[in-house]
């Protein structure tokens, strides 16, 4: 359950973007607070800015004003080489396409992140064989993810996202390629996780109903503005 | 990221497209090949070259001779003015000479002009006597016959331009006797000394000396093409060569005989006209040169001529590298454009890369090292493709001198400082082909190498 100390501190947060001679506001003063260990769903249709928050968020991207506080770090000021360290060691994210590696094993892919971190070779085996058992899959600990269902392929991308022991965990789209019930096994797997690791989550969902079912607290952007926050009930918070 | 983990990515990356990164790799190696191909020529030239002339003796050896002496031109020396008297050259100057560092020997020179009988005919001739070190000088290699049995010999080896004076059919000379006719010195007694003639010493000229005609049978032991003692401060070619101590033996009149008449009385020791100063090396002449000049001698050496011969080397090495940095030019256009293509390939993936934590300079040394590695195996088999074009140059080359009737000669030397700096240069030229990517790699923005299809 969440706690009142806020994990993600957004204040008047913009991004915006130079198309030509057209300025495009994809964030557009933007505030919200996410508290420790919260599951926090950004909802949204196509070009509401909430992709974007989310890489704001992840340190992928800088804003164009504003300040963005995760654990009391404002990474708005980060240097590329700081901001690098704080994805590596803050962050865990999971794409609606995977992004696995296909010409490398299972294993090889969520040794990445260790070897990014600089984590010592002894120690990688254990971590990564603790990661893939998070997501129960150790028998294909060999395999290449093309050899893998999508809802597996997601598996390994959440045990890759997991290895570094992340605070925060940001999931874009999520279940976009998967069918219904493999998407929402994969959901129930996040929110397992999040109970079991304590981190903080934050996905970005164009459904509804699954946000509803799973998240802790919906933020409905629109326009690259938080157009509100509620329960998953439909309760304004 | 730690180093072995970039080596670790770097390497899987390059495994990926085997194809092109063989391909590049093998333009890199066709680069160095053709530079190491080049110069090696330009090395074996400049070696081939260098042992001729060291082989002549002309560029290791310092020819010293009193202050008092004429000058090999026939000038008199200019002496500035003192009091002291020119020191002598003597046995202890000698012996003094062989103490300093990197001398070989040191020995008198005997040369003279004389005439020889073969068959009953005159032949005029330069003789000169040869130290026994001479034998391992490498002036000998390849002769027709022996070198001499012993140091004292009466035994001959000719030159094979003078041989072929002798006989058209040269290698039938060897085991024949020649007469060697030459003018003996005899020492006149010295009346300031009051010495008995038969205690002075052979070279002593204290009080003149008289000539008197001799003849000596020599035995021709052997027939050189190279010149190994070839002259210079006044002295010609030597064509017909002797044991050192046989020739000094024979005391026979030499040029500087004449001014030792006129010059200050050194009876009872033993005087040289001029000595021969062998260094280890050419390179260590100019300091011997000095050291001999400050115990008060003149010294001559062809040093003058030997840096001339470095500088036109290094020249002509110079061009050849640039003709063969063409090529490695070329190769490092293919390293870039792999590169490039690489980059466009496994944009998505860098996108990942630096989604899991990967810094920019992570991404550009990932590059860097690949760049690299192609450099270090196309330097390790374009040295070796160098060092084969090399060999079949050299083989070629022999081929048509043997049809030629020529000796042998090695065209072509790959020394290990070149096997180094070619393989250093062709990593160093890897990884400035890689600057370029490397830094369009690492700046490569997350969001958009995510995004691409």
């Amino acid at each position: 359950m969440p706690t009142a100390d806020p994990a993600i501190q957004l204040d008047r947060v913009s991004r915006h973007y130079t198309m030509g001679e057209t300025s495009v506001r994809a964030v557009n003063e933007l505030s919200l607070s996410v508290p420790n260990n919260e599951f926090l769903a950004l909802l949204g249709s196509s070009g509401s800015g909430k992709s974007t928050l989310l890489n704001l968020i992840a340190g992928l991207d800088r804003p164009t004003s504003g300040s963005i506080f995760a654990h009391g770090q404002n990474i708005a000021s980060l240097s590329s080489l700081e901001l690098a360290r704080y994805r590596c060691n803050t962050i865990g994210m999971i794409f609606q396409s995977f992004n696995l590696l296909p010409r490398m094993t299972l294993e090889e892919n969520i040794e990445l992140p260790l070897r990014l971190a600089e984590v010592d070779r002894a120690e990688r085996p254990a971590r990564v064989r603790e990661a893939l058992e998070r997501v129960r899959l150790t028998h294909r600990l060999g395999h290449r993810p093309t050899e893998l269902s999508g809802g597996e392929q997601q598996r390994v991308a959440i045990a890759r996202a997991l290895v570094n022991r992340p605070k925060i965990l940001l999931a874009d789209e999520p279940t976009g390629n998967l069918d219904s019930a493999t998407g929402e096994a994969i959901l129930t797997l996040l929110r397992e996780l999040r109970s079991q690791l304590g981190m903080t989550t934050v996905m970005v969902t164009p459904e509804r109903p699954l946000a509803e079912q799973f998240a802790d607290r919906l933020a409905i952007m629109g326009d690259g503005k938080l157009l509100s926050t509620t329960s998953p009930k439909g309760l304004p918070q | 990221m730690k180093p072995p983990d970039l080596i670790d990515l770097a390497l899987r990356n390059l495994r990926e497209s085997i194809l092109r990164n063989a391909l590049t790799t093998l333009g890199v190696a066709v680069g160095v090949a053709s530079l190491v191909a080049m110069l090696s020529l330009g090395v074996g030239l400049q070696q081939l070259a260098a042992k001729r002339l060291s082989q002549s003796g002309l560029f290791d050896t310092i020819l010293v001779t009193p202050k008092n002496a004429f000058r090999g031109m026939g000038r008199p020396q200019r002496e500035p003015e003192s009091d002291k008297p020119p020191r002598v050259l003597d046995e202890d100057a000698r012996k003094e000479m062989e103490k300093l560092p990197n001398v070989i020997e040191v020995y008198p020179q005997v040369r003279f002009f004389t005439e020889i009988r073969f068959n009953n005919k005159p032949f005029a001739t330069v003789v000169a006597g040869m130290p026994d070190s001479s034998r391992n000088s490498g002036s000998f290699d390849g002769m027709q016959g022996n070198f001499f049995s012993s140091t004292t010999a009466n035994e001959a080896i000719l030159q094979i331009e003078f041989a072929k004076d002798l006989s058209e059919k040269t290698s039938s000379l060897i085991g024949q006797e020649l007469v060697l006719r030459y003018a003996e010195r005899q020492s006149l007694p010295s009346a300031a000394a009051n010495t008995e003639p038969s205690a002075n010493p052979p070279d002593s000229s204290g009080g003149g000396f008289s000539v008197v005609p001799k003849e000596l049978r020599l035995k021709i032991v052997g027939i050189v093409e190279t010149e190994p003692a070839a002259g210079y401060g006044g002295y010609g070619n030597a064509r017909l060569l002797m044991p050192l101590a046989t020739a000094s033996t024979l005391r026979a009149a030499q040029v500087n005989d004449l001014r030792d008449i006129v010059r200050d009385s050194n009876a009872g020791k033993t005087t040289y006209a001029s000595l021969s100063v062998r260094a280890k090396s050419p390179s260590q002449v100019e300091a011997l040169e000095t050291s001999i000049k400050k115990m008060g001698f003149n010294a001559f050496s062809l040093l003058d001529a030997s840096k001339s011969l470095r500088t036109f080397f290094t020249v002509f090495d110079s061009l050849l590298g640039i003709f063969g940095c063409l090529a490695l030019a070329v190769a490092t256009l293919g390293i870039v454009n792999t590169l490039v293509m690489a980059i466009l390939e496994r944009r998505r993936e860098i996108g990942v890369l630096k989604a899991l934590g990967a810094a920019d300079s992570d991404v550009q040394q990932l590059f860097f090292i690949e760049a690299g590695v192609m450099g270090f195996f196309g330097g390790i088999f374009g040295v070796l493709f160098g060092w084969l074009l090399g060999r079949a140059v050299t083989f070629g080359t022999n081929v048509y001198l043997q049809r030629q009737n020529l000796n042998p000669i090695e065209l072509s030397s790959v020394p290990l400082w070149l096997v180094f700096s070619a393989l250093i240069f062709a990593i160093l030229v890897s990884l400035a082909a890689g600057l370029y990517p490397a830094s369009r790699a690492a700046k490569l923005n997350p969001v958009d190498a995510l995004r691409y299809e």
